[in-house]
C-alpha cells in the first residue's frame, strides 16, 4: 500500500501520520509512506486544507485529523 | 464512538442520550459559572481575602481574576459552537460556490464565506492554488484570504468580552467591507502577471473530497472539542500575561500619560504598524488595548489595531511568497493596511 500524507508540516499532519502509521501496524498492512510538503504538489491533488491522506494515488481524507477508528477503517476498506 | 463498546441493545434514544447529554451538563455548567463569576470573585476577594475594593490593588486583582475567568468561558463557548457550525461547511464548497462568480458580488461574497468556512492560514498556498486554478478570480480568492482572519472566533470573543457586542458587531461589519474592497481593487488592478506562472499550470488531478460530509454528529462534537482544547493551549500563556499587564494599566497608568502618547493624529498608522508584525496574539493583544482604551485611546484606533494584528501576519506573508510574487504581497499588505487606517479614522471622527 502506497501512503503519502499532504501537509505543510504543521502539528496536525504529524498527528496524522502517526495515526496512519499505527493504524498499518494494527491491521498488518505492508504499506510505503511518504511526506509531501510541497504546496504545490499538495494542491495538484486537489486538496485545499491540510492534513490529507491520499492512499493508492487516491485522496481518501483532508482537512481534518481523524479519529484512530476511521483511519483504520479508511485503510480497511482498501 | 467505536462500534465495538456499542452493546447490541442500545436504541436510537439511548443514543442521542449518550450524545446530547453531556453536551447539555457541559452547556448548564458553562452558563452557572459564568453566571456566577463576578459575585464569586467578589465574595472571595473582597468579603474572605479582605481586599480593598477601591484600592488600586485590589481593583487590579479583581480585574485580572474576573476577565481570566470570563475570557476562558467565553473562549470555550464560542470556540465550540463555532467549529461544530463550521464542521457543515468546507473550503471546497465555498470554492464550488465562488466558481461561477464575477468581481463585486463574488468579492462580497468570498468575504462572507471567509467567516463561515473552517480554514487554517497554514493552508493558504494550497486553496491559493485549489481556487484560482479552478477559475475563481484573483481578487475575490483576496476577499476570502483577507476575512478569513479578520473575523476569526478567538478575535470575536476578545471584542465581545472586553467591548460588548456593539463594537463586535461594528467589528465584524468592517472587517466584511475591508475585505470585499481590498479583494475588488486587487482584482481591478488585474496583477495576475505577479502570480507566480506555475499556479496557473497546476492541472487538478482526482476526485475532490468535501471533508465535511461523511462526519456524524460524535464526530462534529468531537471535533469542537478539540478545537477548544488546541486553542486554549496555544493562547494561555499570552491571555494571562495580556491581562496581567492590563490590569496593571488599570491600576497604575495616569490617563494624562496615555491621552499624551497615543490619541494624537498619528495613533493610528502608529497602531497598525505596530500591529501588522504581532501575529495571533490577539488573546494576549486585546486586554492590553481595552485598558489602554479605558486610558483614552480612541475605539477607531482600537479596531484598526486589532484588525492589523490578525489579518495581516507575517508568517502567513512568508507562505503566500510561495504563490505571490513580492510586488504581489507588497501590494496586498499596503491595500489591506490602507483600509484599515481609514476605517480607523473613521471611527475615530464618527464614534
Amino acid at each position: 500500500m502506497d501512503i503519502k500524507i499532504l501537509g505543510s508540516g504543521c502539528a496536525k499532519c504529524a498527528k496524522l501520520e502517526s495515526l496512519t502509521r499505527a493504524a498499518t501496524a494494527d491491521l498488518g498492512i505492508a504499506a510505503e509512506f511518504e511526506k509531501v510538503t510541497d504546496p504545490a504538489e499538495i494542491a495538484s491533488w486537489g486538496v485545499m486544507a491540510t492534513p490529507a491522506l491520499v492512499v493508492d494515488d487516491e485522496v481518501v481524507l483532508s482537512g481534518r485529523v481523524p479519529s484512530p477508528d476511521d483511519v483504520r477503517q479508511l485503510l480497511a476498506a482498501r | 464512538m467505536s462500534s465495538s463498546t456499542m452493546t447490541p441493545a442500545s436504541s436510537p434514544v439511548s443514543a442521542a442520550l449518550r450524545r446530547w447529554g453531556p453536551v447539555a451538563a457541559a452547556a448548564a455548567l458553562w452558563w452557572f459559572l459564568y453566571s456566577i463569576n463576578r459575585p464569586f470573585w467578589d465574595w472571595l476577594l473582597f468579603d474572605v481575602i479582605g481586599l480593598d475594593p477601591l484600592s488600586r490593588l485590589g481593583e487590579s486583582i479583581h480585574f485580572f481574576f474576573y476577565d481570566v475567568t470570563k475570557i476562558t468561558l467565553l473562549l470555550t463557548g464560542i470556540i465550540f459552537s463555532v467549529t461544530v457550525l463550521r464542521s457543515f461547511m468546507s473550503v471546497e464548497r465555498t470554492r464550488a460556490l465562488l466558481g461561477g462568480r464575477r468581481e463585486g458580488a463574488g468579492n462580497a461574497a468570498a468575504a462572507g464565506l471567509g467567516v463561515v468556512t473552517p480554514f487554517c492560514s497554514c493552508s493558504a498556498v494550497p486553496a491559493f492554488i485549489g481556487f484560482v486554478a479552478a477559475g475563481v478570480p484573483l481578487g475575490v480568492t483576496m476577499s476570502f484570504l483577507i476575512a478569513s482572519p479578520m473575523v476569526n472566533e478567538v478575535a470575536i470573543v476578545m471584542l465581545y468580552g472586553l467591548f460588548g457586542w456593539q463594537i463586535t458587531a461594528l467589528y465584524i461589519g468592517t472587517g466584511l467591507v475591508i475585505a470585499t474592497l481590498a479583494g475588488w481593487v486587487i482584482g481591478r488592478m488585474s496583477l495576475e502577471r505577479w502570480v507566480e506562472p506555475f499556479v496557473f499550470e497546476t492541472k487538478l488531478r482526482g476526485k475532490v473530497i468535501d471533508p465535511s460530509m461523511q462526519l456524524s454528529w460524535d464526530d462534529r462534537l468531537a471535533m469542537g472539542r478539540e478545537e477548544v482544547s488546541t486553542i486554549l493551549r496555544k493562547i494561555w500563556p499570552y491571555l494571562l500575561v495580556g491581562i496581567g499587564v492590563g490590569a496593571v494599566i488599570h491600576g497604575w497608568v495616569p490617563e494624562a500619560w496615555f491621552a499624551e502618547h497615543a490619541v494624537g493624529p498619528l495613533g493610528v498608522p502608529i497602531a497598525v504598524g505596530i500591529g501588522v508584525p504581532l501575529y495571533s496574539n490577539a488573546a494576549g493583544v486585546m486586554p492590553l488595548v481595552e485598558a489602554l482604551h479605558d486610558k483614552g485611546m480612541p475605539m477607531g484606533t482600537v479596531l484598526a489595531f486589532m484588525m492589523s494584528v490578525v489579518a495581516l501576519s507575517l508568517p502567513e506573508m512568508i507562505l503566500l511568497r510561495r504563490v505571490l510574487q513580492p510586488k504581489l504581497i507588497a501590494t496586498f499588505i499596503a491595500v489591506v493596511a490602507s483600509g484599515i487606517i481609514a476605517t480607523g479614522y473613521l471611527f475615530n471622527a464618527i464614534i
